[in-house]
């Protein structure tokens, strides 16, 4: 009964204060949302990841570090290592979910710096305009030219290995499609009869981009962000491999799968299972992506 | 005296080869306390009058006058606590992700008003909304409501001359009814100078005391809505537009 | 008794919501003769799906349901999607309010015409040229060259829609449905494209249904007009005596209409009636 009541108090096309409103319009996004299967799955493999990550020291059967040299490469299925273990008998398992701390960390780290500095770009120059626009989307046009890998890999290089670094190069190279995307919604807002009539209340430049345009442009980055966390995973998983991400004996994702490479033929499981994982996160961000376009795209809703 | 004085405006987009002349040595005046309509086709430049007096379409030259004051390049902040402006498409000239509470709320606090709360209340009763249309989205009002949210808008900063862009084109002749039915009451009430820009003949004739007919830029016409009524009209174009609205 | 083309009964468009099930037209019934039937109402009365739904052109999860919609006493909605898409267009066509959203961009206005043409007929291209020419002139338009080789940017409102009739009345449909085909243009266009309308319309003897939310164009323009309200017609009247109407909505939506000839002080308010929506439709076969 009170369910039912809640129901229909979210569900009300009157709400009676600003919290109410509020929480009426996150609550008819969650129903379309949770009508999207794919997205749920993706939502749910994600809240997983979450969960193991903050648990990892209670349920991983092992010490990521310890090395077992009596114990190296043994096979899936190897009772106490369900995984197996890698070159230095490390329990894969043990190592795969203290891995989604990093990878978490990585992802969070990106995601609120490549998107902020896209943001900020794009709509200062799509609602500026004038010579700022030109000088701002040249810069953009500079680290768009180079491939991302590549340019990621000469920042790794300047600044040093490291996560940090690494989590730097990224962001440093994936914020510009943000800035092109931030700047197309700009340039349709600004023209908007909205922005005049705001203008008309002598509102300034700062209000009208904090105020008005971000809220809009904030909803196609998210899914953005969202389909692109894969290649920032992939990137990640990357500048690993490569060793100039996490450096040994830290459990990071790519970094194993270079470790696992050396025994690929023989000991395949030693570099699939972490490639398996990163496989199955990217895919999750990416149906989570699609989830929230449908929802958060401003054209798709009226 | 006159509220609004219009000489020689001329407005263009564009520069160069491409430039477009919008409106060509306009001339007009509204007293204080008038409503002036201007007419006219898409294109004809009507609209552009209206965006040149607010500041949106930058490119003029010639002389506006608002209340004595000749307007420069840049309006002050004290210029929109006098002009204020009603947009034609109420789908349009709302924020999609704001509340009415926050539209309102908003512009109040920009024209440094206190009191917002009961501020807001005030205005949603003036525009006969009420208080429980408050916290709704636009996507929950309808298209009279979001007029409704507009003109209320309009009105916060307590403005002498309201500038009206085609204010019910967009909305049904029922609901458009209700509109003008509140734009008469509310300049009655609030001593309210009207520029009103329509393709409608017969709303700019209910709606206001003068009128000037506009072709491809320019003012052909300037009558009083009397001589409207009788269809007295001596520019042939204005007697064309006449016909055609009969 | 004239003949009829179309003859519709107990029409139901049904759009599936959070909320439950909104009816968007609920039991209309109607025929059409060789004549110029008007359906006037306001926004949400359903006058657009009543003629979207003929053409069964309702988007999913839109349901359109009927007893029938018999063309020639042919039953629309047995019909396959396949046998469908030869209706649209060859024996019905549907002109719409905003020409630009209906012309492609990208095709210059001769192309589309002649390829137009060349799906319903099977002609030389230089035979559909010529044709297309002459559907040009047929609808007013002077330089039929020169628009031929134009791209629809380039064409003003009236002009589109212009080019849009002529592109429907191509393949000689029987019906022409026409969704608020003047409501973008300016006044004195909207005569002059009304005036084509009506003109091949009489020609050909074909029926139109004219779907619009201006009583006046209807009345000066149609044979006979339905009054819908709330997704059921409450009226039904010869069209030149429409401002004798006897509802009280339609009465409501004329008297809130300002008037050059009558000026008031005040605009009369249309009061809503539930009654009005619970009435049942009113059938508007002749």
């Amino acid at each position: 009964m009170a369910e039912h009541y809640l129901r229909a108090w979210l569900l009300t096309d009157t709400p009676t204060s600003r919290r109410h409103a509020k929480m009426s319009a996150l609550y008819q996004g969650w129903l379309s949302f949770r009508s999207n299967t794919m997205a749920m799955i993706g939502l749910i493999i994600l809240l997983l990841l979450v969960l193991i990550a903050a648990a990892a020291p209670l349920i991983s059967p092992h010490d990521p570090f310890v090395q077992d040299l009596g114990n190296r490469l043994a096979p899936l299925g190897t009772p106490g290592h369900i995984f197996g273990t890698d070159s230095l008998g490390r329990d894969i398992l043990s190592r795969l979910i203290y891995g989604a701390r990093i990878t978490l960390y990585i992802v969070a780290l990106v995601a609120l710096i490549a998107p902020v500095v896209g943001l900020l770009v794009g709509t200062v120059s799509g609602y500026v305009g004038g010579w700022v626009d030109v000088v701002l989307m040249r810069i953009t046009d500079i680290f768009l030219a180079f491939p991302r890998l590549v340019l990621a890999l000469a920042f790794v290089a300047a600044l040093g290995a490291g996560i940090e670094n690494a989590v730097l190069a990224i962001s440093l190279t994936a914020w510009p499609p943000y800035a092109r995307i931030a700047r197309a919604e700009t340039l349709t807002i600004r023209s908007s009869d909205y922005i005049s009539a705001i203008q008309l209340q002598g509102a300034g430049a700062l209000r009208i981009i904090t105020k008005h345009i971000w809220p809009l442009c904030i909803s196609s980055l998210i899914v953005r962000v969202t389909l692109d966390m894969a290649g920032i995973i992939l990137a990640a998983a990357g500048l690993g491999f490569l060793g100039l991400g996490a450096q040994p004996p830290s459990p990071e994702w790519g970094a194993m799968i270079s470790e696992g490479r050396r025994f690929i033929l023989d000991h395949w499981w030693v570099a699939t299972m972490p490639g398996l994982a990163i496989f199955t996160v990217s895919l999750a961000f990416n149906l989570l992506g699609d989830g929230l376009r449908d929802v958060l795209d401003p054209k798709a809703g009226e | 005296m006159n509220m609004l004085e219009i000489e020689n405006l001329d407005v263009w987009f564009g520069t160069a080869r491409n430039r477009v002349e919008a409106v060509k040595a306009a001339i007009f005046d509204v007293a204080q306390g008038e409503s002036f309509g201007l007419v006219g086709e898409s294109g004809s430049g009507k609209s552009t009058i209206l965006r040149a007096i607010t500041g949106l379409a930058p490119n003029w030259s010639g002389r506006i006058t608002v209340q004595q004051t000749a307007l420069t390049k840049k309006r002050p902040k004290a210029f929109f606590k006098t002009v204020q402006m009603v947009f034609q498409d109420p789908y349009a000239s709302l924020h999609p992700r704001h509340s009415v509470d926050q539209v309102l709320g908003e512009t109040l606090h920009l024209h440094g008003f206190k009191q917002i709360d009961a501020r807001v209340v005030k205005l949603l009763d003036d525009v006969g909304l009420g208080q429980k249309f408050r916290f709704r989205y636009p996507h929950q009002l309808s298209g009279g409501q979001r007029q409704r949210v507009a003109i209320a808008r309009a009105l916060a900063p307590e403005p002498a001359l309201l500038l009206l862009d085609e204010p019910t084109s967009a909305l049904d002749v029922s609901v458009q009814a209700e509109i003008l039915n509140l734009l008469a009451d509310l300049r009655q009430e609030h001593k309210l100078t009207y520029l009103m820009v329509s393709h409608d003949l017969s709303v700019v004739g209910h709606m206001c005391d003068r009128l000037a007919v506009m072709k491809d830029g320019e003012i052909v016409e300037i009558m009083d809505v009397a001589a409207l009524q009788r269809m007295e009209a001596t520019h042939p174009y204005a007697q064309h537009l006449l016909q055609a609205s009969i | 008794m004239m003949e009829n083309l179309l003859d519709v009964e107990n029409l139901w468009v049904k759009f599936p919501t959070r909320q439950g099930v909104f009816d968007a037209v609920r039991g209309v019934s109607f025929s059409l003769g060789r004549e110029r039937l008007g359906i006037v109402g306001e926004s949400g009365s359903g006058k657009s799906m009543t003629g979207r739904a003929i053409l069964r052109l309702i988007r999913s999860p839109g349901i359109v349901a009927a007893d029938h919609i018999n063309l020639d006493g042919v039953d629309l909605l047995k019909k396959t999607e396949k046998e469908m898409r030869a209706v649209r267009g060859r024996r019905i066509s549907m002109v719409m309010q905003d020409p630009k959203f209906s012309l492609n961009p990208v095709t210059t206005i001769g192309d589309q015409i002649i390829e137009a043409y060349r799906l319903h007929n099977k002609t030389s291209k230089s035979e559909a040229y010529a044709k297309a020419i002459e559907m040009l002139n047929a609808v007013s338009i002077r330089d039929a060259e020169r628009v031929m080789r134009a791209y629809p940017h380039e064409m003003s409102g009236g002009m589109g829609q212009r080019i849009m009739i002529a592109m429907m009345l191509i393949p000689n449909p029987e019906i022409l449905i026409a969704d608020e085909p003047t409501s973008a243009l300016d006044v004195s266009v909207q005569r002059q494209v009304l005036d084509i309308m009506d003109g091949l319309v009489k020609e050909r003897g074909m029926g139109l249904i004219f779907i619009s939310h201006d009583l006046n164009l209807v009345a000066d323009f149609c044979d006979r007009v339905l009054i819908m309200y709330a997704g059921r017609i409450v009226e039904v009247c010869e069209a030149n005596k429409l401002h004798e109407a006897k509802h009280s909505y339609t009465r409501g939506l004329l008297n809130s209409l300002p008037r050059l000839d009558a000026p008031r002080d005040r605009l009369e308010v249309l009061k809503r009636d539930p009654a009005w929506s619970e009435a049942p439709s009113v059938s508007g076969r002749v």
